[in-house]
């Protein structure tokens, strides 16, 4: 085994270490306390056992069952999302301050989740969000393609336009909207993982691991593409296939996300920065490094967020946005990753 | 194939007939403007061919569409009497490596890995390199002489360093034939030579075929075998350097008029200086 293979899965093994610590912690903390013991009992239980010792309906196992892990559950496939689309949005772009929002996705599904909230269908929002983040893909997959092809900076520079141009439908909806309504609006804009549907956060986290999954496919590609897209061609890679692919893989993973925990902001952005800093710019571990990392950094968050000013709960948008930037700024001032992206 | 010999046209070309890459009434360019308006071209296997040509004129857009990076509005580009337009991207990268005139480097890789990464052309989808791949990158920074700072990041190396580093890349594909767009163009005088020299060594030595854009004359002309001189997206002239770099055709295709003596070795050398005289 190569030194850079035992390098990489020892990473691997690490923050999969920790992001089951933070998830542990995370299920016994909250406004109950479950001892840690009884969670980890219970979790064993439910694992292991359930057929022959039927889990007990006290109030202990709803709030772990129902609450908590689906919680739990949504953090770690949105923060992974978010992250791993941050990955391949910096990796085709070759730019430093892509995020997973850039292209308008986010943009897209607030302006969806604005109607809905405002024509009275707060039930449906994250099918709203669902459907305004493509449709925000489609405008810009077709105003910035011609000819079969995907100009990278007509791409960017439309993503952009988009955001701008739904930044102020949302203001216009907003002044337009009701009290209880822009409260509605604001709390989703700002990001949180309170879904209570069980269907849904199971349906959405399969479908985002399934997106995840399908990236890991692409690493090589991505790697190639971050030489510049002729040096790719050189390379041997399909370009314009492997650009269409990795957009709308990429776009897909951020609105499924977005429609099920509003705008999240910074991890897509900053979690690809950190890992390559850390540990390697190539995107075979990139990737799935970043994955993890981006997941044990928003469950920690959304641990802050639920515990940090009990019971009243904080949007965990605002946590990654304030959290998140002092510890970039921090390891940007201690040099140790200088312009190293 | 020593380069004393290159007097002696007719038995170079037999030694070397075997053709490479072939292009016939090739009409190309972006949009709807063509660059290239006709040009046939055929090259050999070992020949380190030079293409020279004023500004604008099409090199590096003959040399873009030998790489597939171009798709041409008429005629073909042959590799080896298959049209390349038929040739998977990666199969072709397995033949056909490029060393671009500029490279921009957004991701700070090491330059072992930066080297490792033109074995991308023979890994499967999710492979890590095999100890193949470890051993072709290992020759390429060999050659280039970039092992000693295997380890260093790319983006903290002089000019020279980073372009013997691309280089070592476009050798880790393993390439029967070499493109580079102007690959000295901004580098000192010492660095230039360093890079000819290596790319004489990788033809002599590994008989890889090599074909460069270059604007500079002199260097051409002592580096290549056979150089083509374009102009207006047509070759104007091609043939050993004495045959093509010619006052006449300096001043025609140029517009300057120069006085040109001769090295030790029968090599053209273009005076460039303030007794040059440019034209109207």
């Amino acid at each position: 085994m190569s030194r850079k293979l035992r390098r990489w899965i020892s990473w691997l093994v690490a923050l999969t270490a920790l992001l089951m610590g933070i998830s542990l912690l995370s299920l016994s903390i909250g406004a109950v306390q479950i001892p840690f013991r009884k969670t980890m009992f219970l979790l064993l239980q439910k694992i292991f056992l359930w057929r022959i010792f039927p889990l007990e309906s006290s109030p202990a196992s709803v709030i772990l069952f129902r609450i908590r892990v689906p919680r739990l559950i949504l953090g770690i496939v949105v923060g992974a999302s978010l992250s791993s689309a941050g990955v391949i949005f910096q990796g085709m772009f070759r730019n430093p301050l892509v995020e997973p929002y850039t292209l308008g996705v986010s943009g897209g599904a607030a302006v969806a989740v604005c109607l809905a909230i405002m024509g009275g269908l707060s039930h449906l929002i994250p099918l709203a969000g669902f459907v305004g983040a493509i449709a925000a893909v489609i405008l810009v997959y077709f105003i910035a393609s011609s000819g079969g092809r995907l100009a990278i900076p007509t791409l960017l520079l439309t993503g952009v336009i988009v955001s701008f141009f739904s930044s102020s439908l949302i203001m216009l909806l907003m002044s337009l909207s009701k009290t209880e309504e822009l409260h509605g609006i604001m709390f989703w804009i700002m990001g949180n993982l309170q879904e209570t549907d069980l269907t849904l956060t199971l349906v959405v986290s399969i479908a985002l691991l399934a997106g995840i999954f399908l990236a890991l496919l692409f690493v090589r590609d991505l790697n190639a593409l971050s030489l510049g897209e002729e040096e790719a061609v050189h390379l041997g890679i399909e370009v314009e296939k492997v650009k269409k692919i990795l957009f709308l893989l990429a776009s897909f993973l951020t609105g499924l996300s977005v429609s099920v925990s509003g705008i999240i902001g910074f991890v897509g952005l900053m979690i690809p920065h950190f890992v390559r800093g850390l540990i390697s710019p190539d995107h075979r571990i990139l990737l799935p490094a970043s994955a993890l990392f981006g997941a044990t950094f928003l469950v920690g968050a959304d641990l802050v967020a639920r515990t940090v000013a009990s019971p009243q709960e904080l949007p965990v948008g605002v946590i990654t946005g304030i959290a998140g930037g002092i510890i970039f700024v921090c390891i940007i001032r201690r040099r140790k990753m200088e312009f190293k992206w | 194939m020593h380069h004393q010999k290159k007097e002696d046209g007719v038995q170079v070309v037999k030694m070397k007939d075997e053709i490479l890459l072939e292009m016939e009434d090739l009409w190309s360019g972006y949009q709807r403007k063509d660059v290239l308006k006709g040009v046939s071209l055929k090259i050999k296997k070992g020949e380190f061919l030079g293409l020279i040509g004023p500004n604008g004129s099409g090199k590096t857009t003959l040399l873009r569409s030998m790489s597939k990076i171009l798709t041409p509005r008429r005629g073909k580009v042959l590799y080896r009497g298959k049209d390349i337009a038929k040739i998977s991207a990666k199969k072709l990268a397995q033949r056909i490596a490029v060393v671009p005139q500029l490279s921009v480097f957004t991701f700070s890789f090491t330059v072992e890995d930066f080297v490792l990464l033109g074995r991308i052309p023979y890994l499967p989808r999710f492979y890590l390199e095999r100890k193949e791949d470890y051993l072709a990158a290992e020759e390429a920074m060999r050659l280039t002489k970039t092992l000693s700072f295997r380890e260093r990041r790319i983006n903290e190396l002089s000019e020279g360093e980073k372009q013997r580093v691309v280089i070592a890349r476009s050798l880790a594909q393993n390439p029967e034939l070499l493109l580079l767009d102007e690959p000295a163009a901004h580098l000192d005088i010492r660095y230039q030579l360093e890079v000819f020299n290596l790319l004489r060594q990788l033809n002599q030595e590994k008989g890889i075929t090599i074909v460069l854009v270059s604007h500079d004359l002199n260097l051409a002309s002592q580096y290549a075998s056979r150089l083509v001189l374009v102009n207006g997206g047509k070759i104007f002239s091609e043939g050993r350097p004495s045959e093509v770099i010619t006052e006449e055709n300096i001043q025609k295709v140029y517009k300057v008029r120069v006085r040109i003596t001769q090295d030790e070795e029968g090599n053209p050398v273009v005076n460039i200086d303030h007794r040059a005289i440019c034209l109207g």
